[in-house]
C-alpha cells in the first residue's frame, strides 16, 4: 500500500484545494471521498459563487470591493459574531485566490440573471459548483493524487499531540493508514437528522437539507469525542425558507423561492408572523429558515395574488393556485375562515401602493398591524391567487473544529502537530451565525491552501 | 409532435429555469431564462438552438442519480429530431432515415444502381472526360430535379418550423448575427470558448468543433467546386475536365479531402461519447449520414486520383451515386439540421433584438 504524506478527508472545494497545494509542493496525497463519483463535491456540487474582495476590475467582477466593505457586510450578517482576525485573513486572501482558482481549470461567467446585484461582490462559476469541482477534479489527478470515492473515514487516532492513524471502510472492506498529516474538510453534520435534532429538539425532523447527504459529520463526532477543540452553537447553521415540496437531501438551488417580499406569509394557523418587506430578498432570504422553523410544525404558507405572480424568480415547482381565499386555504390544508381574516385585516392595513417598486425599498407599508410589512405592502385581491408552503432548508451547521490562522487544530493541550481542517467544517471558526452569500466557498478556498500548504511543509 | 417528448423536455426546462447556473454555455438557456412557461413552439427552438454540447450535463447538480433526473441534452435532441420528422415534407419520408443507418445504406445502393443504369442506358453522346461515360446533358437531367425538388422539401419544412416557433420577418442583422455564430460554430465552444464535453466526459475539447468545422466548409468547398464549374459551364463555355490549379480542382480536392477527415473525426468522436447523453434512437440514422457523407467526399478524391484509369466509369457511378443519395435524402437525415440550426440562430437574434 502506498505511504501517503497527506491523507484529506472529504471531496469537495476545501478538500480539493488543500489537495492541489499539497501536491504541487510534492506532497504524495489521497482524497477519501465518502460520496460515490457521481455526488461527489459535497455541498460545492450546488454552490455557484465565490465571494472575493478586489481592487479594481478582476475576472468576472466589476468595480470594487475592498475588505473593509466585505467585512462590514460580514458583520452585518452574523450580527458582530465574527472572528475578526480569520475573517480579514479569508477576505484579504480572497483576491490572489480568483486568479489561482482560474489557473486550475474554474472559469468564470457573468453574474447570472437575476443576480445583478452580486456582480461586484461575487464570481459565478461557469456551470455551478459542480463545473468547479470537475475541473478541479482534473487537476488533483494530473498532479497525481489519488481519489478514492465511498471511502468513508470512520476514526482518526488521536495519540498524544498527533493523530496516528486513519481508518475507513472501501469495497467492503476495513482499512488503516497512517499518513504523516491529516486534513478535514468534510463539512459539517447536518445531514445526520439524529444529530440535528438532539441539537434543535423534534423540530429537526421537519427540516430539509438543501445539499449533500453525505455531511453526516462522522469525523467530526468522532474528533469531539476526542476532545479536539470545537467552535460554535450546534443550533447555528446557514439556514433559509425553501419550498415545503422540496426532496429532503440535495434540492439545492432551485427549491428557493424568491417570493416574500411580494406575500404575506403565515403560519399553520394562518397567522402572519414577521414583515415580510423588511429587506430586499437577497439580504433577508437567510434569516427565514430560522423564522420558518420557529412556527408551529415548522411550516410557513406564502400567499400572493395574480399581480406577484411574474415579480420572482421563477421555481421548481409551480405554485397552488385557486380562484377564492377559501379554495387556496383547502389546498393547504389552513382555516379558511382564519386565513380569509388575516388577509382582510392586512388589506385594509394597506395604505397607497402607487409608489410600488418590486427591485427597491419602496416604503410601501401597512399601519396599524402587528407584525407590520414595511415595503412592497399591496392588498392580496385579484385571483388567481398563488400558494407556496415554506420549510426550513438547511445549508449547513457551524459547531465545527477550532483552527488558528495556519487552519491547525488543537486541543486544550495546545496545536495537535499534524491535522488541519478546511471548509464548512472549520467555517463556524469565522461564522458565529448569520451568512453571507458566496463565502463558504471563501473560506473554503482560502483555508483548504493554508491546511495544504502546513500540511505539507509538516511532511516534508 | 410527440407530446411525451416535449413534456419531458419541459419538465426538465422548468427545473433549468429555476437554476440557471449553465446561463454562460451556450445559445439555449439566456432563451430559456427569457421564458416564464414553455409552449410546444418554445421548446422546438431550444431543441433546435442546442448543439448538444453536453457542457450542462457534466456541470449539472440534478443528473441521474439525482431524483430529477436531468438530462436536457437528450431530451432536447429527441425533440429536435422529432421536430424534423414533423416539419418534413412528404411525410411518408419523414421517419424512415434519422433513426435507420441501413435505410440510408439501401438508399445509397440505389443511388448507386441508378446511375449504373443511366450510364448503360444513356452513355456518353460523344463527350470526353467523365461525360465519355454519362453526357452532361444526362447529369444535369438527373442532378438538377434531385437537387432542386429536396430544397423545395427543405424550404417547406422550414416555414414549418418557422410559424412554430413564432418567429417573425427577418432582419439583415438575424441574418448576419446566425451565420456569424455558425461559421465560428461559438454554440460548441462554451461561454469560455475551450470546447464541448464529448469524447472524455467533463473535458472540454475542441475536437468536435473542429470536426464540425471541417465537414460543414469541406463540404461547403466541394459545393462550391460544383457551383463554380456549372458558372465556368455555362456562363464562360469552359467545359469540364478542368485541370488541376482550376477553381472547381482547388475547390473539390481541398473541400474533399476535409470532408472525408472530417467524417471520419466525428465518427471516432462518437464512438467514444456517451450516446445516452443524445438521442440514442437516432445513433444508427446518425452515424449512417456520417459515413455517407464521407463517402461523398472519399469517393470523389478516388476518382480524382484513378479518373484516367480504367476505374473511372465504374467510380463515376458510385460516386454520383452517393452525391445523388445525399441530396434526395437531405430533407429527410441529419443533413437537414444545418437549415433547422441556422433557422434557430436566426430565430434567437431576432428574440435578443426584439426583447
Amino acid at each position: 500500500m502506498t505511504q501517503y504524506d497527506i491523507a484529506i478527508i472529504g471531496g469537495g472545494n476545501a478538500a480539493l484545494c488543500a489537495a492541489m497545494t499539497a501536491a504541487e509542493a510534492g506532497a504524495r496525497v489521497v482524497i477519501l471521498e465518502t460520496a460515490p463519483k457521481p455526488y461527489r463535491g459535497g455541498n460545492s456540487r450546488h454552490t455557484r459563487n465565490f465571494r472575493c474582495m478586489h481592487s479594481g476590475p478582476l475576472g468576472p467582477l466589476v468595480d470594487d470591493y475592498s475588505e473593509e466593505e466585505y467585512l462590514a457586510d460580514l458583520i452585518k450578517v452574523t450580527d458582530g459574531k465574527t472572528d475578526e482576525h480569520l475573517a480579514r485573513l479569508a477576505i484579504r486572501t480572497s483576491q490572489e485566490c480568483l486568479p489561482w482558482m482560474e489557473e486550475r481549470g474554474v472559469r468564470f461567467q457573468p453574474s447570472l440573471s437575476g443576480t445583478l446585484s452580486l456582480a461586484r461582490t461575487n464570481a459565478f462559476f461557469m456551470g455551478g459548483g459542480k463545473g468547479l469541482v470537475n475541473a478541479y477534479y482534473r487537476t488533483v489527478e494530473k498532479l497525481g493524487v489519488d481519489v478514492l470515492y465511498e471511502a468513508a473515514v470512520i476514526h482518526l487516532e488521536l495519540d498524544g499531540d498527533k493523530i496516528a492513524r486513519v481508518d475507513y471502510t472501501h469495497q467492503g472492506a476495513t482499512h488503516r493508514i497512517e499518513p504523516r498529516a491529516v486534513i478535514v474538510a468534510s463539512g459539517g453534520f447536518q445531514a445526520d437528522t439524529e444529530w440535528l435534532t438532539r441539537a434543535w429538539g423534534d423540530p429537526a425532523k421537519n427540516f430539509l437539507i438543501r445539499g449533500t447527504p453525505y455531511n453526516r459529520g462522522v469525523v467530526l463526532a468522532d474528533l469531539l469525542d476526542q476532545d479536539v477543540s470545537s467552535v460554535g452553537d450546534p443550533t447555528q447553521c446557514h439556514a433559509v425558507a425553501i419550498d415545503g415540496r422540496a426532496p429532503k437531501f440535495d434540492g439545492g438551488i432551485v427549491t428557493r423561492l424568491d417570493c416574500v417580499p411580494f406575500s404575506i406569509v403565515v403560519n399553520k394557523d394562518a397567522e402572519r408572523f414577521y414583515d415580510e418587506g423588511e429587506d430586499v430578498w437577497p439580504k433577508r432570504y437567510a434569516i427565514w429558515g430560522r423564522l420558518v422553523a420557529a412556527q408551529p410544525d415548522q411550516v410557513g404558507f406564502v400567499i400572493i395574488d395574480a399581480k406577484s405572480l411574474n415579480l420572482f424568480m421563477p421555481s421548481v415547482f409551480p405554485p397552488l393556485k385557486a380562484d377564492t381565499l377559501e379554495e387556496l386555504a383547502g389546498m393547504m390544508d389552513l382555516p379558511a375562515d382564519k386565513l380569509r381574516q388575516t388577509v382582510e385585516t392586512f388589506n385594509a392595513a394597506c395604505g397607497d401602493a402607487t409608489g410600488f417598486h418590486p427591485t427597491e425599498l419602496d416604503g410601501v407599508a401597512t399601519s396599524g398591524i402587528t407584525p407590520p410589512k414595511t415595503n412592497w405592502a399591496r392588498p392580496i385581491v385579484e385571483p388567481p391567487f398563488y400558494g407556496y408552503s415554506l420549510r426550513t432548508g438547511v445549508t449547513f451547521t457551524y459547531l465545527g473544529l477550532k483552527v488558528d490562522d495556519t487552519a491547525q487544530c488543537s486541543t486544550a493541550d495546545g496545536p495537535i502537530q499534524n491535522l488541519w481542517a478546511a471548509g464548512e467544517t472549520m467555517a463556524g471558526s469565522i461564522l458565529g451565525q448569520g451568512y453571507l452569500a458566496g463565502f463558504g466557498m471563501t473560506i473554503g478556498t482560502v483555508f483548504g491552501r493554508i491546511a495544504g500548504r502546513e500540511a505539507a511543509a509538516y511532511a516534508n | 409532435m410527440q407530446t411525451e417528448l416535449l413534456q419531458e423536455a419541459r419538465r426538465q426546462a422548468e427545473i433549468c429555469n429555476a437554476c440557471r447556473y449553465c446561463e454562460g454555455y451556450c445559445s439555449v438557456f439566456p432563451a430559456l431564462h427569457a421564458e416564464r412557461a414553455f409552449a410546444d413552439g418554445d421548446l422546438t427552438q431550444l431543441a433546435n438552438l442546442c448543439h448538444n454540447c453536453r457542457g450542462c450535463y457534466y456541470a449539472c447538480q440534478y443528473t441521474a442519480p439525482h431524483e430529477f433526473d436531468l438530462n436536457l441534452p437528450a431530451a432536447l435532441a429527441e425533440v429536435r429530431r422529432d421536430s424534423w420528422e414533423s416539419f418534413a415534407w412528404p411525410q411518408p419520408l419523414a421517419r424512415r432515415f434519422h433513426s435507420h443507418g441501413g435505410a440510408i445504406a439501401l438508399a445509397l445502393v440505389i443511388g448507386f444502381a441508378a446511375l449504373f443504369m443511366a450510364i448503360r442506358a444513356i452513355g456518353s453522346e460523344g463527350g470526353e472526360g467523365f461525360y465519355a461515360v454519362l453526357s452532361h446533358n444526362a447529369m444535369v437531367a438527373i442532378f438538377a430535379p434531385t437537387f432542386l425538388l429536396p430544397l423545395v422539401s427543405v424550404a417547406v419544412s422550414l416555414k414549418r418550423f418557422w410559424q412554430e416557433v413564432g418567429g417573425q420577418a427577418m432582419a439583415l442583422a438575424d441574418i448576419k448575427t446566425a451565420f456569424k455564430r455558425a461559421g465560428k460554430m461559438q454554440d460548441l465552444a462554451a461561454g469560455h470558448g475551450e470546447g464541448c464535453n464529448f469524447e472524455d466526459e467533463d473535458r472540454f475539447s475542441q475536437g468536435r468543433r473542429h470536426v464540425h468545422q471541417a465537414v460543414m466548409y469541406g463540404f461547403l468547398l466541394c459545393f462550391a467546386s460544383t457551383s463554380v464549374a456549372t458558372v465556368m459551364h455555362y456562363g464562360l463555355g469552359l467545359h469540364a475536365p478542368y485541370g488541376f490549379w482550376s477553381l472547381p480542382k482547388l475547390f473539390g480536392v481541398s473541400g474533399g479531402i476535409l470532408l472525408t477527415i472530417g467524417c471520419v473525426g466525428m465518427v471516432m468522436l462518437k464512438l467514444k461519447s456517451d450516446r445516452s447523453l443524445g438521442d440514442s434512437a437516432a445513433w444508427g440514422g446518425d452515424i449512417g449520414f456520417i459515413l455517407l457523407l464521407g463517402f461523398v467526399g472519399f469517393s470523389g478524391l478516388v476518382l480524382y486520383v484513378l479518373g484516367g484509369s480504367v476505374f473511372m466509369p465504374a467510380l463515376l457511378a458510385i460516386h454520383l451515386g452517393a452525391v445523388l443519395t445525399l441530396f434526395v435524402l437531405t430533407p429527410f437525415t441529419k443533413m437537414a439540421h444545418g437549415f433547422y440550426r441556422l433557422a434557430a440562430l436566426i430565430r434567437d437574434a431576432q428574440r435578443k433584438r426584439l426583447s
